[in-house]
């Protein structure tokens, strides 16, 4: 079991995300940043689509009742294990009675806060066994069901923890630490030196409805998340993007990334939990392999936007899978991950 | 017929629109399209629209340009007797506590609370699409001198099961929610339920009518 001792602002049981009932009004949900839940999955032997818990701006603290294996996605925000630090993106093993925690007060001041916090993930050996609902564990908060209980965990909550029994190997064994994403060259060079998010954008269907002025600054403004921002989308704040003409649209299929812009002009990038239709026309589209720097953008973080290509798109994309199968390839030579860790 | 104009969304996502304006006929095509689709190996979801539909591919495609040419030639081929939905009745307590703005709905009309029950009970209506919420139906048939604006103020809580009109559509709401529609009733049956398969009442092409189960004062 997990216990929950406290689950800062908003913690819930996370996998791949529902696929399959989009036609029926369900959205996918799932953990917005799907590269680090799948890469703290694979690094304590898991398959990338276990269930994790997704814990929001850092603040949590847990304990696990049995021993086992545990790995932080996401970025460093300060984690402990009874006491000692702990970094993301390292497999360790952890004992009975051990407590995890997750303090941004770790940082002593806003300014030495890390800048990409907003989300990390926690991978356990076996998964978290809550049941599966319409095919994942993910939590739909909004409807109320998956997950545990079908919300977001509170004081109190104990999680199973799936059947890993023939990891004992895996849960006493040493730990060990790959690259994280952001060092592993996913995030663009344009991030290193800067203080924006920048994020590849395909032109959206309407694209071309918006006036020349929008257009351009689209792509030549910062646009600031603002704190009304969550799961289901960021709220940017930026120059008002103006269409060109204002008929009004049918209700279509909406996809995570979608750049919409509702009649303020203040566009909104819709995430995991969207409804699966909207009705707002769509000025861009963020390439599915940026979507994690977006879902670890903290509130008031300034994006870029930039134009790219298909081709692009496909690279990024690949080249992600490409670091999901190093890390696949890394624990594989282990010693431990010849047993079965993990039974679905 | 005229084929759909086709555009991607994002790297993985294709939208397929028909030509203003939408009609049924071309909403079954719609319901055609998506049966065909998600059949075929590189979708992983289709997700009808209103006069449009949206195919989801399992991952990035390396050229959208296959798929968009499959929608092509597909299209000709399309019946639209495939989808021929289910009809499915839902009880409805109209009036009273389950259904606060009746009164309303009949002042802004100028009908009677008993025409206003007569005429919603009385019309088919057809589910073109689900959206908004897990089970909620868009559907068309709502006769148009029932057409109420919706309230300024969206309610905090609206109780699973009410039954709204919302300008010029009705609908159903399968679970508590925020909302601004004018609620004349509710029903007891259950719209959606994760445990079951499917989870939803209604589907995409159902043509559904309403009886009056009571009519609370």
């Amino acid at each position: 079991m997990i216990d929950i001792i406290q689950p800062g602002m908003l913690a819930s049981v996370q996998d791949m995300g529902r696929t399959g009932h989009r036609s029926l009004g369900i959205h996918p949900g799932g953990a917005l940043n799907t590269l680090a839940l799948a890469s703290a999955n694979l690094l304590v032997g898991n398959p990338v689509d276990a269930a994790g818990l997704e814990i929001t701006m850092g603040v949590a603290e847990l304990r696990f009742t049995r021993d086992t294996r545990i790995a932080l996605g996401g970025d460093d925000i300060g984690a402990t294990l009874d006491g000692k630090p702990v970094a993301a993106c390292w497999s360790i093993p952890v004992r009975a009675g051990s407590v995890l925690k997750l303090s941004l007060a770790a940082a002593d001041s806003p300014e030495q806060a890390p800048r990409h916090s907003m989300r990390t993930y926690l991978a356990v050996a076996g998964g978290i066994d809550v049941p599966v609902v319409l095919g994942s564990r993910s939590t739909d908060l909004k409807a109320g069901f998956g997950g545990h209980q079908g919300r977001a965990l509170k004081r109190g909550d104990k999680l199973p923890i799936g059947d890993a029994s023939a990891a004992s190997a895996a849960v006493h064994g040493p730990a060990f630490g790959v690259r994280s994403p952001r060092w592993s060259g996913l995030a663009l060079r344009a991030d290193e030196h800067s203080q924006h998010v920048t994020l590849r954008v395909l032109p959206g269907p309407e694209f071309d409805q918006f006036s020349k002025t929008a257009r351009e600054a689209l792509w030549s403004d910062t646009w600031r998340v603002t704190p009304n921002s969550n799961r289901m989308g960021y709220r940017l704040e930026g120059p008002e993007l103006k269409r060109k003409q204002g008929r009004d649209m049918l209700s279509h299929g909406v996809v995570p990334g979608v750049i919409q812009v509702p009649p303020s002009g203040q566009p909104i990038i819709l995430m995991g939990d969207a409804q699966t239709t909207g009705g707002y026309p769509k000025i861009g589209v963020i390439i599915g392999a940026d979507l994690w720097k977006l879902a670890q953008a903290p509130l008031n973080a300034t994006l870029r936007l930039e134009p790219c290509e298909l081709a692009d798109a496909l690279a990024a994309a690949e080249e992600q899978q490409r670091y999901l199968d190093s890390i696949r390839a890394t624990v594989a030579a282990l010693d431990w991950s010849r047993a079965t860790l993990y039974k679905k | 017929m005229q084929p759909p104009q086709l555009h991607p969304l994002g790297d993985r996502a294709l939208l397929c629109s028909l030509p203003a304006p939408a009609t049924l006929p071309q909403q079954q095509r719609i319901w055609a399209l998506a049966t065909m689709a998600s059949e075929w190996e590189e979708v992983s979801e289709v997700v009808p629209g209103m006069n449009n539909l949206t195919l989801i591919t399992k991952r990035p495609v390396a050229d959208l340009d296959t798929l968009t040419q499959r929608v092509l030639k597909s299209w000709p081929k399309l019946g639209t007797t495939a989808s021929e939905g289910r009809t499915v009745e839902i009880p409805v307590v109209y009036g009273g506590s389950a259904g606060p703005d009746l009164d309303n709905v009949a002042r802004h009309t100028g009908l009677s609370t008993r025409e206003v029950i007569e005429r919603h009970s009385s019309a088919e209506y057809v589910v073109y699409f689900l959206g908004f919420l897990p089970g909620f139906a868009y559907m068309g048939g709502l006769d148009a001198s029932l057409a109420t604006p919706r309230h300024t103020t969206p309610r905090v809580s609206i109780p699973a099961g009410s039954v709204g009109i919302g300008g010029e559509q009705t609908g159903i709401y399968p679970m508590a929610s925020p909302g601004g529609w004018q609620l004349i009733g509710r029903t007891a049956l259950q719209l959606f339920d994760p445990s079951q398969q499917p989870p939803t009442l209604l589907r995409p092409g159902d043509r559904v009518r309403f009886t009056v189960e009571r009519v609370a004062s």
